[in-house]
């Protein structure tokens, strides 16, 4: 691996630009270099392995037995980059790639716009919203930032806490939590009943699929040391200046408020899509995952050509199976620059494809086990839809009202929602699902905000230093 | 759902918005037909300025009816207030336009002369600063500014809740407001036939052409002309930051909510609405230049959106002569305009005419060789 | 509070946070350091002037923000502990100043 130290390093040019160094973005790397390709991932954390092997490169022993196995895989890929020939620059925040394969890219102050001749997108994904009365009251953060803190850091919540959601992540964080001695005071599960009838007609692939062992010995442990209330149905989280307690109420009329210091809400992972939306991908909504996702061929490629996406930033899929992915991405991007021919591409990709499709089965089920209740995924009242602008579902409730046949970019134009720094990470599918249900359309003819660069802050002074020619001074200074 | 109007206006934007609401207050019924969420929608791209500099070199019409405007301007904030409790944040305490160079500077001054010394226009105030003036003037100025102009006549407002007053205003003087109903046609017999894409049909006595750069493709249908082109210009959004900059600048100003906002840049770049890196570099060098403490601000968002612009940069208003009833209004400057717009072009079109001050703007100007 | 899982992990490294100094890890960030000091807010919204603080840990909220050596609004998650690192919290909307 060549580690490059600044943006100054960077080609000016290069073949394959990976943007991510999580496994999708890892695995690609790999196969294309292989191959011969002159490959350079983009990251913008300190090391390598994304959100889901985040600290792996420098974790003590102790640590890695505490996250488990599954964590420790990640070795594989890891030193199948220390050991390529892939260049690699971290720290690196990728603030534009565009449909004319340019890559725009800040790091310590200094940005650079560059070349590629393929870019690969694996940012990944985002813990998808979990709007409730208070959420933006310090001392309520994600699950995934727990786990984020222990994976980097080994710190864990020390005093009263209690983790809120539903999904694998959640048991799993629990399970990892009790095993070093902090356990949650109680898990508030928002799961909604097992009886529904797409999970049941799901079952039967998942009893086939590896998931569903780990799933069950998981869940087993930790409900034999935590409470966990079931179908909880309201969560509100209280406090003044920060958070002081969670109040929950539960299907069948239980209700009860905990103190607590801290809350950590989980309800699902999504597709971060910021970068192929702004980049011009197509998009589509996916009715199971209930998010959007870019739409992609067999091999990743995306409707912009030059643009593949991989990994869970394509859909939602796991790490395992987004390191398949990548490794086709990887394979397709050999054979887009002829150093192998569609037949050996095929042939390579032969046992990924059966791996992955190992991975698929039982994914609907987990996937439909674990849909969010609409209660969290829509709000229409003082709840917070967008953090930054400070905009809430009563207002977005009213204008709709309002304006009638209007969708998220009117909306925003009339709110501001969306306006803010993380650009609809945090209140986009709120707002598409909330337009969706107030105006009775599906969520996939409501569309999504349109995005535009940088998809990540960059300064002025940075612009600033961009290259510019007679023409664009002309355009502003007219004489 | 009604199918037959007074008057129906195609386009909802800062035009079609001031225009709609204008003619209801006539006590006509009105209609607006507005595109959908994904659209072109000039009216989202504009800079918030309220502003009289500079406008009208070779038409001191255009100087006096934008002067026209910025003095009813302060009305018809009020008015839109009291119909939508609303407030666009008006603030016409002055702007400046800067020069980073002598070059510049003259071309400010020269401009500013020209336009003032026109033979009919009514004259706009200003006075010519050096750099140091600039920077006592405005705190933050930079050493790089070599001096500028300022009018005590320009301003600037909430471009975003001046979009959704208007909007409001409108619905609250009773105009049926339909999105999602993109015009594809137009026929005449004894009034008009708007047909609908995805079907369905609207007949109204009267209609407005306020539709943007669709306005191009819908007037000759009824028998006027509206050569407007998509001209792209860039807008680079920062974080929200402490008051620093009270009064605009005509590239570079603080919205009440916090950010800054550099703009001004033109291209003719056909419908594509992708930003430019090199134009947005400049942009970001100069606003740099200007103010060198913004320098470290974040950028937010930056965008491109599409001014729709006649040839010679003027408003178009025309009365059709071979479908009477049928009227054109289009302009790039649909804020400042949007006053006159409410309290003078909106009340003629009313009674089936136009004021006469929009002579000078008929698209007959276009197709007449100048000689001066 | 946050605590730590095995104290010899990693480098100790010193900086301050708003003036007080503070130890933490080598590949700590600056948002966990903030997390083990109890610092739940680090700054107030540029909208309602009310206490924010981290939520996701990973870039994506634009919660955590903070001035680190003079430069603000700086994303604390993203940003790496350095020793004599200097962290201010409780910007709200930035100042500009000419």
């Amino acid at each position: 691996m060549n580690r490059l130290s600044d943006v100054e390093d960077l080609p000016p040019r290069c073949d394959l630009v990976i943007i991510g160094a999580g496994p999708a973005g890892l695995a690609a790397a790999i196969a294309a270099s292989e191959h011969g390709l002159q490959v350079l991932i983009l990251d913008e954390n300190p090391e390598p392995g994304g959100q889901i092997y985040r600290g792996l490169v420098s974790s003590p022993p102790s640590r890695r037995r505490l996250l488990g196995q599954d964590y420790e895989r990640g070795d594989v890929l890891l030193s199948g980059l220390e050991e390529s020939t892939v260049s690699y620059l971290s720290g690196a925040c990728v603030w534009m790639t565009s449909r004319d394969l340019e890559v725009g890219v800040s790091k310590d102050g200094a940005s650079r716009i560059f070349s590629a001749r393929h870019i690969l997108i694996a940012t990944g994904a985002l813990e998808r919203p979990f709007p409730i009365p208070g959420w933006t009251l310090p001392g309520v953060l994600t699950a995934g930032a727990a786990q984020g803190l222990l994976k980097s850091s080994g710190l864990v919540p020390d005093g009263r806490f209690v983790l809120a959601g539903t999904g694998p992540l959640l048991w799993l964080l629990a399970y990892q939590l009790i095993a070093a001695k902090t356990p949650p005071v109680a898990i508030l599960d928002t799961t909604l009943p097992a009886t529904r009838v797409g999970v049941l007609t799901a079952l039967p692939s998942f009893l086939g699929s590896q998931y569903l062992l780990k799933g069950l010995q998981l869940k087993r442990k930790v409900r034999s040391q935590v409470p966990v209330i079931s179908r909880v149905t309201e969560l509100r989280a209280i406090g003044d200046t920060r958070l002081q307690s969670v109040a929950y109420r539960t299907k069948g009329g239980q209700s009860k408020t905990i103190d607590v210091e801290y809350l950590f809400l989980h309800q699902g992972v999504t597709p971060n899509i910021n970068m192929a939306n702004a980049a011009g991908c197509d998009m589509m909504w996916d009715n199971v995952q209930l998010c959007w996702k870019p739409a992609t061929d067999a091999w990743g490629r995306s409707s912009v050509p030059g643009i593949s996406i991989a990994g869970d930033g394509a859909g939602i899929i796991g790490a395992e199976a987004a390191a398949c992915l990548g490794k086709l991405c990887g394979l397709d991007a050999a054979t887009k620059f002829g150093l192998i021919t569609e037949a050996e591409r095929k042939r390579r990709a032969a046992p990924t494809r059966s791996t992955l499709s190992g991975y698929a089965r039982g994914r609907r089920f987990l996937d439909t086990l674990f849909q969010p209740s609409a209660n969290f995924r829509r709000v229409n009242d003082a709840t917070i839809v967008c953090r930054c602008e400070e905009v809430t579902g009563q207002q977005i409730t009213e204008t709709v009202a309002e304006l009638g046949e209007v969708g998220p970019n009117q909306l925003k134009s009339y709110l501001r929602c969306g306006m803010g720094p993380c650009q609809g990470r945090l209140c986009g599918l709120t707002v598409t699902e909330m337009i969706s249900a107030l105006r009775d359309i599906p969520p996939s003819e409501v569309g999504h905000y349109r995005l535009r660069f940088p998809i990540k802050p960059v300064t002025l002074a940075e612009i600033a230093t961009l290259p510019h020619d007679e023409d664009d001074v002309r355009a502003v200074i007219r004489e | 759902m009604s199918t037959h109007f007074d008057f129906v206006v195609i386009g909802g934007g800062l035009v079609g918005a001031a225009l709609a609401r204008g003619i209801a207050r006539e006590n006509l019924r009105v209609c607006v037909l507005d595109e959908g969420d994904v659209a072109y929608r000039a009216s989202r791209g504009n800079f918030a300025l309220v502003w009289q500099q500079s406008k009208g070199i070779n038409m001191p019409a255009y100087a006096n009816w934008t002067r026209r405007s910025v003095e009813l301007w302060p009305a018809y904030a009020e008015q839109l207030q009291n119909e939508t409790n609303i407030d666009v944040a008006l603030q016409q305490e002055g702007g400046f336009h800067l020069a980073l160079s002598d070059a510049e500077l003259e071309r400010l001054v020269s401009i500013a002369e020209r336009v003032n010394g026109q033979t009919g226009v009514n004259p706009y105030p200003y006075s010519v600063l050096n750099g140091d003036e600039i920077r006592r003037r405005l705190p933050g100025a930079g050493p790089d500014v070599v001096g500028g102009t300022y009018s005590p006549l320009d301003g600037h407002l909430n471009c975003l809740r001046l979009y959704r007053a208007m909007h409001r205003a409108l619905i609250a003087a009773g105009v049926d407001y339909r999105p999602g109903n993109r015009v594809v046609r137009i026929d005449y017999t004894d009034s008009f036939s708007l047909s609908i894409e995805g079907g369905g049909q609207i007949k109204a006595r009267h209609i407005a052409l306020a539709a943007g750069l669709d306005n191009a493709r819908l007037a000759p249908m009824v028998g006027l002309s509206a050569p407007v082109r998509p001209q792209r210009g860039n807008i680079i959004v920062t974080e929200k930051v402490a008051p620093f900059l009270k009064i605009p600048v005509q590239t570079v100003r603080q919205t009440d909510e916090g950010s800054v906002m550099i703009g001004d840049s033109q291209e003719e770049s056909g419908l594509s609405e992708d930003i430019n890196n090199g134009i947005m570099g400049v942009m970001a060098r100069r606003a740099v230049r200007m103010f060198p403490a913004i320098a470290d601000l974040n950028i937010v968002r930056m965008w491109a959106c599409l001014r729709v612009l006649s040839p010679d940069g003027f408003p178009i208003y025309d009365h059709s002569v071979t479908h009477p009833g049928a009227f054109v209004a289009t302009c790039h400057s649909g804020v400042t305009l949007a006053a006159v717009h409410a309290a003078v072009l909106a009340p003629h079109m009313a009674h089936g005419r136009l004021p006469p001050e929009a002579k000078s703007f008929s698209a007959r100007r276009l197709h007449v060789s100048k000689t001066d | 509070m946050f605590r730590r899982l095995t104290e010899a992990d990693g480098a100790l490294v010193s900086l301050t946070i708003n003036g007080v100094t503070c130890d933490g890890r080598a590949g700590d960030s600056v948002a966990a350091l903030l997390l083990e000091n109890g610092y739940a807010a680090c700054r107030t919204s540029a909208v309602s002037g009310k206490p924010r603080g981290s939520y996701c840990m990973m870039g994506v909220c634009f919660e955590c923000l903070v001035e680190i050596d003079g430069v603000a609004n700086r994303q604390a998650c993203m940003v790496q502990i350095a020793e004599g690192m200097d962290v201010k919290t409780g910007t709200g909307r930035r100042r500009v100043t000419p």
